[in-house]
């Protein structure tokens, strides 16, 4: 159940992403400053913040997706529903690991 | 005594002929899922990860530079059209499930149709109209193709 809440909520905040994110990436047909404009909030470090839980949800979504997939089309899928779910937890923990000080050391950069 | 005879039911078999699009939109959820993985993937990659600076590399310029090539143009058309009716299918289910009254409903499922349909065409639009120079802007802004004004 946890999975399927957490795939419903991580699904409507990655949606109200997207609509934001087409309507800045449109601002490059207005002009570069408007476009850099909006996208230089995007460096702010509390941005960066979201940034990091936008692809901690992005990646969440992903992997139980493809559980889900698993389970739907895959015969022994169903049986093992429980300890894919084990499964995704571990890798997105793993993916995360990888990203985070990555995107902290961007945050914190004077680039 | 008597024997009753119960005649068959005569009302005739429910016409299955029309399109399940229910079938079809849960097959769509599936396969956009899975491409949708490598896009947004490889996306996230280009964008936050494989320039030094990360999303403080991304500007006018960084987006004027991938859109030069065919590549990530094609790329960025198919992440908005399969990314953004798989977002709003899942919306679609969302509403189904919790908005129980049925104006309000149709109401909400009209305004995601609407808005997933101007966000395409004007996404689109902005992909295959993008204008890497336009004039009037400060060079310093501009990728570095650009011939000086």
């Amino acid at each position: 159940m946890w999975s399927w809440v957490l795939h419903r909520i991580t699904g409507v905040a990655i949606y109200f992403f997207l609509l934001v994110h087409i309507l800045d990436s449109a601002l490059l047909r207005v002009s570069p400053r408007a476009y850099n404009a909006v996208i230089d909030t995007y460096k702010q470090p509390i941005m960066g913040i979201g940034e990091a839980a936008l692809v901690a949800a992005i990646m969440f979504h992903a992997l139980n997706g493809i559980r889900i997939i698993l389970i739907d089309f895959w015969g022994g899928g169903p049986k093992r529903q429980r300890l894919m779910f084990w499964l995704v937890l571990v890798v997105w923990v793993i993916l995360m690991a990888g990203f985070l000080p990555r995107q902290i050391g961007v945050i914190l950069s004077e680039f | 005594m008597t024997t009753e005879t119960v005649e068959a039911p005569r009302s005739a078999r429910v016409s299955r002929r029309s399109t399940n699009w229910e079938k079809w939109a849960w097959l769509y959820m599936r396969g956009s899922g899975v491409l949708l993985i490598v896009l947004i993937f490889g996306h996230l990659f280009t964008n936050l990860i494989a320039d030094e600076g990360g999303v403080k590399a991304v500007d006018f310029a960084f987006v004027a530079g991938k859109w030069a090539s065919p590549f990530w143009q094609i790329w960025d058309t198919l992440m908005l059209w399969l990314a953004l009716i798989h977002g709003s299918n899942g919306m679609r289910t969302i509403v189904n499930d919790y908005v129980s009254n049925s104006t309000l409903r149709r109401i909400m499922l009209v305004a995601l149709l609407a808005s997933s349909i101007v966000l395409i065409v004007l996404g689109t639009l902005v992909i295959y109209t993008f204008d890497p120079c336009p004039s009037g802007a400060l060079q310093s802004q501009l990728p570095s193709f650009c011939p000086a004004q």
